[in-house]
């Protein structure tokens, strides 16, 4: 049961269809077959205990993953954005490794000793079909061996090392996708970095169910939505940032992507009014919002095509609110909510979000999470709705404690953002001498659209209470994100303290 | 032959090229058999001319899920093979698993 079983049983039973690239000239799964099998005889010549990838998306992604699988190594994307420090750091954990890079820039920041420096372009070599070197090692790599190590992006101290085992990620493949189920014209449209957890499970899922991969080699909306249109795409996820600058795009455009039957998102907070255009503007397109983390294999809850649906149509703002929701855990995972006690909340009540399954990895280099009967705790907040639907509330670290009272940033934001003047909002707990913590908010307003501190402050206040008021807003011209769209709230923490102290309170 | 197995044991035919894994384990140990013989844990040359046993002869299906008559577990078939799946003298039925949308 490891990552290389996955691969074979796609070249054995549909060795002709191609999986990855253009639909003429792309590669079938036995030509990727053998190109793995040539990338695992390189990364054994060089002596590796691990294979690291420090490139934009390609082809050669694929091909050094299961490579990696074969030689029965580690394989370890990294970012390419990471600075000099953070990435002789991972060098120097990774070290022996074999490394694959793209560019001569890459190249020469890697190179080093006990680094063997692999070229994307030597991956990509046609392999013959008779091709000696491409016998692979004898040994089949064993179900507990670690398979993929995900740096977490730690801008604060040593990056953590998330490792997903062969069991954690086939368990995941083989319980919820059907192989080969896709039909031959289906095509994924890959555009979330190869360092990013749904960038290994989409190849493994894709493959799998043999859809076709198209990379972009980074995201950008004006290539993507071109990507969609020439290569008649069906299928793609996105982060929550994209969506809303691809559908900038296409109402720029005037383009209504007929080819795409299928967009699911995660990753992050998806604001109700993105998903709301989304649907408004595509409805030919199924929508699937998915949760899930890195230390879980990807997904652990969706929320599907018909449940979209269902909830736009609702009159009811409990139907409505469906929307919000990450959906249900997959059948093959439970899912449970602990209050702070440890004890399991009931319906409604809010606590931290605990999964359990045989996708569920939970573990960093030297240090498993997982508790003794196998639950993981996922550090994120959240609770379940009377049908089991799982909505979620920021980070547990996020939670903003003002005077006694917890107060959930999630809900200020959406309250925010539900006025017509606000494009975005972050609100953060930042250090106040009365209240332990005060709310702030950096706000983007809407294009061409003007309010200021004192209208959004009773717009707050009226729809909740004034405890969940801000005491400070900030207008901006955008928030920080890092590069897999996830929103930087301790950058704006950090910003919007300073400002905090450097004015009097606003609310007695 | 009841056999003790967990998510993620790979089984293997005795009479044919059938492999399969343990999706979802059952609680007990069961009489796993492909072609009418007890599943293997590990890979074994096949016996010459040792084929299926009449009844046991439909063959298996790459990639395709299969279950008893209660849902109890389920296996996937990673090889195919001449040999048809049973549990004790009971086939395997093809197991109609509600696919899930695509997440990633």
């Amino acid at each position: 049961m490891n990552l290389s079983m996955l691969l074979d049983m796609a070249a054995d039973g549909a060795g002709d269809r191609v999986v990855v690239g253009p639909r003429q000239g792309g590669l079938s799964a036995a030509q990727l077959w053998r190109r793995a099998h040539h990338a695992a005889t390189l990364f054994d010549r060089a002596g590796a205990k691990h294979v690291g990838f420090l490139d934009v998306n390609s082809e050669a992604v694929p091909v050094a993953l299961f490579g990696a699988a074969i030689a029965n190594l580690p394989f370890a994307p990294v970012s390419y954005r990471l600075d000099d420090d953070h990435l002789d750091e991972i060098l120097d954990r990774l070290a022996p490794a074999a490394v694959v890079v793209g560019s001569e820039e890459v190249h020469r920041a890697v190179e080093r000793d006990g680094i063997a420096v692999i070229t994307r372009d030597v991956l990509s070599r046609v392999v013959d079909d008779d091709d000696q070197s491409t016998t692979p090692p004898a040994s089949d790599a064993d179900p507990d061996a670690v398979a993929v190590m995900l740096f977490t992006s730690g801008t604060t101290g040593a990056a953590k090392a998330a490792l997903l085992r062969h069991r954690h990620l086939v368990s995941y493949v083989i319980s919820s996708v059907e192989f080969m189920s896709a039909h031959e014209d289906e095509a994924q449209l890959v555009s979330v970095p190869p360092y990013h957890i749904a960038g290994v499970s989409t190849i493994l899922t894709s493959i799998y169910s043999g859809r076709r991969i198209v990379y972009l080699p980074t995201f950008d909306a004006e290539s993507w939505v071109t990507a969609a249109m020439t290569e008649r795409i069906s299928h793609a996820m996105v982060v929550p940032t994209m969506l809303g600058r691809i559908l900038d795009v296409l109402e720029m455009r005037d383009a209504r992507l007929p080819s795409l039957c299928h967009l699911s998102y995660g990753g992050g907070r998806m604001p109700m009014e993105v998903i709301e255009r989304a649907m408004e503007l595509l409805p030919h397109v199924d929508f699937v919002n998915a949760y899930g983390l890195t230390e879980t294999s990807s997904t652990v809850a969706l929320l599907g095509p018909e449940e979209h649906r269902a909830a736009r149509a609702s009159e009811s703002d409990s139907g409505r609110a469906r929307l919000r929701s990450v959906g249900r855990p997959l059948p093959s995972v439970e899912v449970e909510i602990r209050n702070a006690d440890g004890a399991v909340a009931p319906v409604g009540e809010r606590g931290e979000v605990y999964v359990r399954g045989e996708q569920v990895a939970g573990e960093y280099l030297g240090r498993s999470l997982l508790t003794e009967d196998g639950w993981f705790p996922t550090n994120d907040a959240g609770y379940l709705d009377e049908g089991g639907f799982l909505y979620l509330d920021g980070r547990l670290d996020d939670v903003i404690v003002r005077g006694a009272e917890n107060l959930s940033p999630g809900e200020i934001e959406d309250v925010l953002t539900e006025h017509a003047a606000v494009a975005a909002a972050c609100v953060v707990g930042v250090p106040d001498a009365q209240w332990g913590e005060a709310v702030a908010a950096a706000v983007v307003r809407a294009a061409g659209a003007q309010t200021d501190e004192a209208e959004l402050r009773s717009w707050v206040r009226a729809r909740l209470r004034s405890t969940k008021t801000p005491d400070v807003i900030e207008f901006r011209d955008e928030l920080p994100y890092n590069e897999s769209g996830k929103l930087l709230r301790r950058v704006v923490r950090h910003e919007l303290a300073q400002l905090k102290e450097s004015r009097p309170s606003q609310i007695p | 032959m009841a056999l003790n197995v967990k998510a993620g044991t790979r089984l293997h035919s005795v009479v044919c090229s059938t492999e399969v894994i343990v999706v979802r384990a059952p609680k007990e140990a069961l009489d796993l058999r492909c072609g009418g013989h007890a599943l293997a844990t590990e890979s074994v040359p096949l016996p010459v001319g040792v084929e299926p046993e009449p009844g046991f002869d439909a063959g298996t299906l790459l990639g395709k899920r299969y279950t008893d008559e209660h849902k109890s577990f389920e296996l996937l078939c990673t090889k195919a093979g001449k040999g048809s799946l049973s549990l004790g003298d009971a086939l395997l039925q093809l197991s109609g698993a509600k696919p899930l949308p695509a997440s990633d």
